[in-house]
């Protein structure tokens, strides 16, 4: 066979096998999924009224919370007959979201629901929606200039390290601990989030005379936080505590814990995932607690932007117009009270 | 007959020599900065040191570490050595990892998510290096562009989730031992020696160096140069197949994101160990050392506890220093050499 | 104008292993044209440099205009008015003519630079060499060899020199050029200005030089001997410690008429056009033409490194469209430009003789070295290369010596046992098995033979920087082949080498073939009137 056919058949073949493989292993749906965060309970304010469009914009890292956020908003909506949602992809940056921001306003939704890539950065064109008109739900990170947002919610990332820290303070207090040997794995640490958790990690250790032996940052990622988990197991030989930022890295992390066949600690996870809240219920591996930072956040900011775009107020407050600003409370989930939170993993 | 000069000249040239030594002279070069750090190492943390059981599981898991980028970066070296770069490997293992963990495949198994992983990594390989070879794009930018849908691919098929490996064989690959060695590193050992054998002892190896080394005379000499290229991609996809197994073993996990600037790692860590960005030269053991360096600085800085800021600089200026030392020996070698 | 500017005593140089220069006496009187002679190797490249500026001299002393030199930089060279016109110009493509020719010394106030001061002074200087034709705002990048060579030149007298070396001057020029170029060193001599010219053209250092020095092995055999009047066995003599007289050696007179090579209406717009040609096997085709007549392209074209526009290409039959398809049926091809086209200058000569042949000497896809090592030190013997050391990277040869490996990698065609058995043969070694090689009896004569081997050879200037003595080896080793069945298409500006080596000659001009005729029935002025009536600028198309 000359070299020309021969290279033919394997193209030829390599074709065919690719789009075998296409077809065959794309399929992914996983069924009923992720948990969604669904809030039809009955109350005046579900009753369908005038209609709203919500505009939404978040950004498409690769990240199971980020993927979390947008699949809630959009559950979310859905479960509302008098919502239109309208997502654009907010692209790679900041700059890329500004611009899709700016076709998303000339289009005039009632609401605009956004996660920005960055506060700071994305505030102008909150500003720009305001003063259109178009009311908007921030998201998480904060916009410095109130003028640029009606609503904003957010977790409270100083007030996750600071849960976790006494989580672990309390723990080794009562374990009767003296100078415990604490490991802290935090994500991205150029992310003013994570500085914020550390700061309150660190505080709330502070409280118990414990502080930090190594920290290993990774990057939200399985296989980041497996080769940041490994680095830190090898440094501190023996270790009593560990508290590692965010559950999805948390996987790599567990596996490389069990690798290292390592258990003589226990771990405290980040973010509340499912995977997290059944493992801290099974308790058959070192993590033990988890400090939520709920993407459930997203369902409640579409169900509060409905709430602006239709000029109705909480039904539970005295007020007649929604908050201008509500900071979720990070909670603990341990063995006790995990079945409680167990719909809301993400 | 023949013609009567001065009797000829048979002694080994000392330049020749020279060149050998000069293989030689980086990698104990490189070896002596391994000894340094691990110096270093002992001297900052002597009570970490003093345990011998944990001197040898340091010793290991520096190498298993080392494992899934070694493997990348012995595929790149084949790349760089023909005159090429792939910006793209760690979009290939992300896409191969991803692809191998998808509830289908995994349907199928260790064997189907293995067999997965490298023929999706083969197939982008080819991809880049058709593109590359028949479409005449600049390697740069092929990959770039390759670098970016891949992921995107990726985040699409995995739907941004990070998807979790649930099958026992592959997520034990990362804890089996032979003879007390992690099987990752009996990979990376085997793709090394592979990857020297390949290079140094058959004709691809030699016709690698020739299409990099000037692909003119390589072209005129009959070596098709175009196919050539587009294996060497498929090789360093192929390579990013088997690391993406191997890191999703690791992480038990795969995701769009995995991998991340892995294409950077593997490309200063060839550099380091003494391939030419132009092509036409290169060393595989030179690579292993490039990787071992760069993993023995992080475990550093780990039992040291020192902030990864300071160890980007510090890889960063090493990387420099590299790159300078070679500029400066090339440049006059080549000076001496020509008379 | 007798007095000695330029002095050189006992001059050393030595590199880490090697004494480039050895002991060098040079006397080069002012308004001279002084003619230095040597083989490959002798030394003569490292002498330019220690002149330079590049190299300092080790031992010996330099004296330039009375006083000790020893310059620091290259720029001190200039400065004292030393200028070196390398035969690789070291001109920046992309700069105009008047930027190149103040390289380095940019007319400039206050540190930007005064263009038109610089232009009006560089039109002065072109006026002065006769070429003020030449624009001072073109980009080197568009001008011809020659022009290029003209811009060298105005970058010399602008640092106003006193003495000019040049590097193999000819060896880029036409034979109009090169007249040219005599007029412009005559004039400069004739101001003062001495001249250091280096060439292995022994006519034109009849024509131009006024005394000669010979190198040899990094010492000076011979000086103060005439130009024009030394006797050329005497030269190359002390060039090669050798009195073999420069000839060619007999052509053979038992051919084979069968046809090996056709070549059929190969047309490329552009470059050439309907040529048509016959090699025969054992035949040796020469093609004479300038510089830029469309030769280069057309081997390339046979040799499927180019597509023809229309035409074809047939070897033995078969149709040759690709480098692979050529290389598998027997060609080979020595390229004009060696360091560029043809050699891995970084790896050793033996893995460079045998880049069209390791994968035939390999087994099973592993490349075995050995074999290819002895064979190529088979055939460096052949080639007397110089040193004989095939581990030494190849960027170490000298231009000579590089152009025996390509040559040398050809000899041992596409490779495998069989071919070092035939590498054995032609040197007469009937009963000598090169190590490694298995127990085979010999292959028969003729067809036989050629299996596996080189059938037709394409050579393009293939003694393009090569001195006398490695010249007639070459010499040798083409009629070798060709008396052993492989037929040679030859392309040379050296009309006498074609001559001398051809036994068909074809004429190339503007892309076409206008004359075809045995060698014997032509002469040189023949040939370069058909050669010459016509354009004299690079690449002019039919």
């Amino acid at each position: 066979m000359s070299a020309l056919s021969r290279r033919r058949v394997l193209f030829g073949g390599a074709a065919v096998g690719a789009g075998a493989l296409l077809t065959a292993c794309t399929s992914n749906d996983p069924g009923t999924g992720a948990q969604v965060k669904t809030n039809a309970s009955g109350d005046a304010n579900a009753a369908p009224g005038q209609k709203v469009t919500i505009g939404f914009s978040a950004p498409a890292a690769d990240h199971g919370w980020i993927a979390a956020i947008t699949n809630n908003a959009k559950a979310q909506a859905a479960t509302y007959s008098d919502v239109e949602f309208k997502a654009v992809e907010a692209g790679a940056d900041a700059a890329a979201q500004r611009a899709a921001l700016s076709t998303l306003i000339a289009q005039k939704p009632t609401v605009i629901v956004m996660l920005p890539w960055d506060g700071k950065e994305l505030n102008a064109a909150g500003l720009e929606a305001m003063r259109a008109g178009i009311p908007v739900v921030n998201l998480d990170r904060a916009f410095p200039s109130a003028a640029a947002y009606r609503l904003q919610i957010k977790g409270d990332n100083y007030g996750m390290g600071l849960a976790a820290g006494q989580y672990i303070g309390e723990q080794l207090k009562t374990k009767g601990v003296t100078n415990p040997i604490i490991g802290e794995i935090p994500g991205i640490d150029s992310l003013e989030l994570t500085q914020e958790r550390t700061q309150g990690f660190n505080a709330a250790l502070a409280t118990y005379g414990f502080k930090v032996a190594n920290r290993r940052p990774a990057e939200f990622t399985a296989d980041s936080g497996q080769a940041a988990a490994t680095a830190l197991l090898q440094a501190l030989p023996k270790m009593d505590a560990l508290w590692n930022h965010d559950d999805d890295q948390g996987i790599g992390v567990l596996a490389a814990i069990k690798q290292a066949n390592r258990s003589e600690f226990f771990m405290v996870g980040g973010a509340g995932s499912k995977a997290a809240i059944d493992a801290i219920t099974a308790d058959n591996t070192v993590l033990k607690a988890t400090v939520t930072y709920s993407p459930s956040m997203a369902s409640s900011a579409v169900t509060l932007a409905r709430l602006i775009g239709q000029g109705k107020g909480m039904s539970d407050l005295v007020e007649l117009q929604v908050p201008k600003e509500i900071t979720l409370a990070s909670e603990t989930i341990t063995k006790a009270n995990a079945d409680k939170y167990a719909k809301l993993g993400f | 007959m023949i013609a009567q000069t001065a009797p000829p000249d048979v002694r080994p040239s000392p330049k020749s020599k020279r060149r050998l030594d000069d293989n030689t002279a980086r990698n104990l070069g490189l070896v002596g900065v391994l000894v340094v750090l691990v110096v270093i190492g002992i001297v900052t943390k002597p009570e970490l040191y003093s345990d011998p059981t944990w001197v040898r599981n340091n010793v290991l898991t520096i190498l298993q570490q080392a494992s899934a980028i070694g493997v990348v970066t012995v595929g790149m070296t084949f790349v760089i050595i023909g005159g090429g770069i792939d910006l793209s490997v760690g979009a290939i293992i992300a896409l191969a990892g991803v692809w191998a963990t998808t509830l289908a495949t995994q349907s199928h198994g260790a064997a189907g998510m293995i067999f997965t992983a490298l023929v999706v990594g083969i197939a982008v390989g080819l991809i880049n290096g058709v593109l590359i070879s028949y479409g005449r794009l600049v390697p740069f930018i092929a990959t770039l562009a390759m670098l970016v849908s891949a992921r995107g691919l990726a985040a699409q098929i995995s739907g941004k989730q990070t998807q979790v490996s649930a099958n026992d064989t592959i997520n034990s690959i990362a804890t089996t031992k032979l003879l007390g060695v992690p099987l990752l590193v009996w990979i990376l050992a085997l793709v090394v020696a592979a990857g020297w054998v390949l290079l140094n002892r058959t004709t691809f190896g030699r016709r690698t160096v020739a299409v990099g080394g000037n692909p003119e005379a390589a072209r005129l000499a009959g070596i098709n140069v175009k196919w050539h290229t587009v294996l060497l991609y498929a090789l360093s996809g192929l390579c990013c197949g088997l690391a993406a197994i191997m890191l999703t073993s690791q992480a038990t996990s795969a995701q769009a994101a995995m991998a991340n600037l892995y294409e950077l790692d593997a490309i200063a860590a060839a550099i380091i160990g003494g391939t030419l960005l132009s092509g036409g030269r290169g060393t595989i053991v030179g690579a292993l050392f490039g990787v071992l360096v760069f993993s023995t600085i992080t475990n550093l800085f780990a039992i040291n506890n020192l902030s990864t800021e300071v160890q980007n600089m510090v890889k960063g200026g090493i990387i420099v220093a590299a790159v300078l030392i070679q500029q400066f020996r090339y440049r006059s070698l080549t000076q001496l050499l020509k008379r | 104008m007798t007095e000695v500017v330029l002095r050189l005593v006992d001059v050393v140089k030595t590199f880490p292993g090697v004494r480039a220069l050895d002991g060098v006496q040079l006397e080069v009187a002012a308004g001279e044209v002084h003619c230095l002679l040597g083989q490959n190797g002798a030394g003569k490249s490292t002498l330019i440099k220690v002149l330079a500026g590049v190299h300092h001299a080790d031992g010996g002393e330099i004296s330039w205009l009375g006083e000790p030199f020893a310059p620091a930089t290259p720029q001190a060279a200039m400065r004292a008015g030393i200028a070196t016109i390398y035969q690789e110009l070291d001109l920046v493509d992309e700069l105009s003519v008047a930027e190149n020719a103040f390289l380095g010394h940019e007319r400039s106030r206050l540190g930007f630079s005064r263009r038109r001061a610089a232009a009006v002074q560089t039109r002065a200087i072109l006026a002065r060499l006769g070429h003020a034709e030449i624009s001072p705002t073109e980009k080197v990048r568009r001008l011809p060899a020659a022009g290029k060579q003209i811009v060298s030149m105005a970058r010399a007298l602008s640092h106003d020199a006193k003495l000019i070396v040049m590097d193999e001057p000819s060896a880029v020029l036409a034979h109009d050029e090169v007249a040219n170029l005599f007029r412009i060193i005559r004039e400069l001599t004739a101001q003062g200005i001495a001249v250091i010219y280096i060439s292995h053209r022994l006519a034109e250092i009849r024509e131009i030089g006024d005394r000669v020095t010979v190198l040899k092995d990094g010492r000076t055999t011979a000086s103060h001997l005439s130009a024009r009047d030394t006797p050329t066995r005497e030269l190359v003599g002390k060039m090669t410690g050798r009195t073999i007289e420069y000839i060619f050696p007999p052509r053979a007179t038992n051919r084979e008429s069968r046809v090996l090579l056709a070549v059929d209406g190969l047309t490329r717009h552009g470059e050439f056009a309907d040529v048509t040609l016959t090699v025969a096997p054992g035949e040796i085709v020469g093609i004479a033409g300038l510089v830029g007549s469309g030769r280069s392209e057309l081997l390339e074209t046979i040799f499927g490194a180019r597509r023809a526009d229309a035409g074809t290409v047939t070897l033995d039959g078969h149709r040759i469209t690709s480098v692979g398809a050529a290389v598998r049926r027997g060609m080979g091809m020595a390229p004009e430009e060696r360091k560029s086209q043809a050699l891995l200058l970084d790896e050793p000569v033996y893995k460079n003789m045998t880049l069209a042949s390791f994968a035939g000497f390999a087994r099973a896809g592993f490349t075995a070295a050995r074999d290819e090592r002895a064979a190529a030190l088979t055939t460096a013997d052949r080639l007397d290369l110089r040193p004989r050391d095939v581990e030494r990277p190849a960027r170490t040869l000298s231009g000579g010596n590089q152009q025996k490996v390509v040559v040398g990698r050809w000899l041992l065609g596409k490779g495998g046992d069989r071919q070092k058995v035939v590498v054995g043969r032609w040197l007469g070694r009937g009963g000598d098995r090169p190590e490694g090689a298995a127990d085979r009896p010999l292959p028969g004569k003729g067809g036989d033979q050629k299996k596996g081997g080189t059938r037709l050879l394409l050579l393009d200037e293939p003694t393009r920087g090569v001195d006398v003595g490695a010249r007639a080896e070459l010499y040798r080793v083409i009629r070798d082949l060709a008396a052993n069945g492989v037929g040679v298409l030859l392309v040379s500006s050296e009309v006498p080498e074609v001559l001398g080596l051809a036994d068909r000659v074809l004429v190339m001009r503007e892309g076409r073939i206008v004359h075809e005729a045995p060698a014997d029935d032509l002469d040189e002025d023949t040939v370069l009137d058909l050669v010459m009536a016509g354009s004299l600028l690079e690449g002019e198309p039919t």
